[in-house]
């Protein structure tokens, strides 16, 4: 019997990742640009995967689109939302999940999933960027910092800064007085930090959490939001290798598992 | 004459009761724009003020909270917010307290318009910013407000003494509205208006019952279009009478097999709150996409109000949504949702209407518990389109949708 290839694309409002995995189990091929829906980050995500684990499309067996922009990519066979598919994609990379906490480029969701990683229920923040990517992109940028320092930069603070303000707007112009106070950048990134997991722990308390958590999406490789939404809701809080790209794996896996029943 | 009648009765009979029922409410309006021209005085009224009290004075009153819906569905909620805004009221308060703001100031709006008012009938049952949205009203046109307090109940029944003080409040308001109007207020009416709002809202519920049918031949959306007879002219007897034609259509679709929904009915929900007025197509869109008919609403059968006496009729109305403590608003919806069946809730957060959307975090949780259903909130507007985001939206409705095939395939592997 010859191998099954899915293709798995989570196409966000500011990346694009894309999986193909090899019958359901492995994954051949990964890749994600940083440009999401309504960009040329889709096409050239999914031309890396195909040239990396030289395939073509017609190698893939099914393709399944998940994410912001799930509605726009034409040859992608069926769509499902990221709330199933990042509970899918974590219960592949971490079995024993039972809360996922995602904080995506303009969303932030906490998904509860079954012993199968089937999706049972999920709140999302509300139309604000508090506790989101783009909270994090806005205030690197008034801090004159690369979003992937803001990791280390934050473990060397010494002073608690609290950044109070939930709407992203009024937390930059907060961090622009803390700045003009010649308070220590460090000591403002690990208050911001604080600042999204206060947000963010918000809403996992809501849905209730259940070990064990995991966290996924982007922000995830940020070990201070990470350590700060421990602190938070003190529960020790998972993460992984291939966090960003849960989506597109749980979509990959999702389009394996649609192969198998139309077979 | 007579034959007259008959032909009048045999063009009820022929059309659709919808059709019907929407001549019903734009008789009102028509109405209180002829008694306005004529110099007769026209009474803004709360959607749960006792509405038989001036009906028994032959007054003739208009519904704000009617006519911001239809403002809002005609797409002029957003200009007619931005209108109060630069009067200085905050984007915060009520969709609808804006746009009546804005239309008693003399924003122009050609969406749904009514008579200025003479008089303003308000009880709070429904929500306390209408006590403030009444007061600014008063002190705008210098005009006598007329209020009926309803306390929150915070047990399951309206204590006697709540019934005592709403009662006194019901004296005073008719002893006013006699002075105002210089009517005398008449017992007999009073009982015959009774009589017919109590049939009106018997015949009201029946219809919002037939959603308990599997397929149901109606969506939980036609009842937000014809609600607006119940809020508006629940006292006459023409919309008892066109409400029974109504559930006669639904009788008939069971029977046929028929339904208004003309989708696939792969699940059923409740639809929780008021909806987004400005956004009814969007709202539906992805519901029919993946075949989501709305079996049970909790806005509509809010409205019918059901009494055998003063007494009952004043706990009639100490329940409303908003004023009844949170075991009997949970008991209310979930037996909604069994009578229903219902495999899921899209819970609308309402930033118009913070009361309702305060207490659903915790109403959700319940729902889920004893229910076993999928629950789901999305964030919207009852007005005010700027708070809407379709794509959320969206991404929620199918959360919910898939969160319903996983529960149903549980359900299935079980049995």
């Amino acid at each position: 019997m010859s191998d099954i290839f899915t293709m798995g694309i989570d196409i966000g409002s500011t990346a694009s990742k894309c999986i193909i995995l090899k019958n359901g189990q492995d994954i051949k091929a990964k890749s994600k640009i940083n440009a999401g829906t309504g960009t040329s980050g889709p096409d050239r995500v999914i031309n890396s995967v195909l040239n990396a684990s030289n395939l073509n499309l017609n190698n893939i067996s099914f393709i399944m689109a998940t994410g912001y922009g799930r509605n726009t990519l034409q040859i992608a066979h069926a769509e499902m939302s990221e709330l199933s598919c990042h509970a899918y994609g974590a219960h592949f990379q971490f079995h024993s999940a039972r809360t996922v906490i995602d904080i995506g480029g303009q969303d932030a969701k906490v998904l509860r999933l079954d012993e199968n990683g089937m999706l049972v229920n999920f709140v999302m923040n509300d139309k604000c960027a508090a506790g989101t990517g783009r909270f994090l992109d806005v205030m690197a940028r008034v801090l004159e910092v690369n979003i992937e320092d803001l990791e280390d930069l934050s473990a060397k603070s010494k002073r608690d800064i609290t950044i109070s303000s939930t709407c992203t707007v009024f937390a930059e112009s907060e961090v622009i007085s803390q700045l003009a106070s010649n308070a220590d950048k460090c000591d403002i990134i690990r208050g911001i930090h604080h600042s999204v997991a206060s947000r963010v722990g918000a809403l996992a308390r809501r849905i209730g959490l259940k070990e064990d958590i995991v966290m996924t999406g982007g922000v995830a490789q940020n070990k201070g939001v990470l350590s700060a939404l421990e602190g938070e809701l003190n529960y020790k809080i998972h993460t992984f290798e291939l966090a960003q790209y849960t989506g597109a794996v749980g979509a990959a896996l999702f389009a394996y598992k649609r192969v198998i029943k139309n077979s | 004459m007579v034959d007259n009648i008959k032909v009048v009765e045999n063009v009820k009979n022929s059309r659709p009761a919808k059709e019907w029922l929407r001549e019903i409410v734009d008789k009102v309006y028509a109405e209180a724009w002829e008694a306005k021209e004529k110099g007769e005085l026209i009474g803004w009224s709360s959607s749960k003020f006792p509405a038989e009290i001036a009906e028994t004075l032959g007054l003739k009153i208009c519904y704000p909270e009617n006519q911001a819906a239809a403002i809002s569905a005609k797409h002029g909620g957003q200009r007619m917010c931005e209108y109060a805004e630069s009067m200085g009221y905050d984007n915060d308060i009520c969709g609808y307290a804006r746009i009546s703001l804005a239309y008693a100031a003399g924003a122009k709006c050609d969406e749904k318009s009514m008579p200025q008012p003479d008089f303003l009938l308000c009880c709070n049952n429904i929500c306390n910013c209408m006590t403030k949205w009444y007061e600014n009203i008063a002190r705008m046109h210098n005009i006598p407000l007329i209020m009926i307090d309803v306390p929150y109940n915070n047990t399951s029944e309206a204590s006697e003494e709540n019934i005592k003080y709403i009662r006194s409040q019901f004296d005073d308001a008719i002893e006013e509205l006699e002075k105002i109007s210089g009517r005398k207020f008449d017992e007999r009416k009073f009982e015959e208006v009774c009589s017919n709002a109590n049939r009106t809202a018997k015949a009201w519920l029946k219809a919002c019952s037939y959603c308990k049918y599997v397929p149901s031949p109606l969506s939980g959306f036609d009842l937000f279009n014809h609600m607006a007879v119940v809020v508006t002219a629940r006292c006459r007897r023409e919309s008892s009478e066109a409400f029974e034609a109504l559930t006669k259509e639904y009788e008939e679709s069971v029977k046929n097999g028929t339904s208004t929904w003309r989708y696939d009915e792969n699940y059923r929900i409740m639809f929780e709150g008021i909806p987004c007025w400005p956004e009814l197509r969007s709202l539906f869109t992805p519901l029919k996409q993946y075949g989501i008919n709305t079996t049970a609403v909790v806005y509509a059968p809010a409205f019918g109000f059901v009494y055998d006496n003063m007494n009952e009729m004043i706990k009639a109305y100490c329940k409303a949504p908003n004023s009844v403590c949170i075991e009997t608003g949970v008991e209310w919806r979930e037996s909604i949702c069994r009578e229903n069946k219902v495999d899921g809730v899209l819970v609308h957060y309402n930033r118009s209407c913070k009361p309702w959307s305060g207490y659903m975090p915790e109403m959700e949780r319940r729902f889920r518990n004893d229910l076993g259903v999928g629950v789901v909130g999305f964030d919207g507007d009852q007005a005010d389109p700027r708070n809407f985001s379709n794509a959320q939206y969206i991404t929620r409705v199918q959360g919910l949708f898939e969160i319903m095939e996983v529960k149903r395939k549980i359900k299935d592997e079980k049995n």
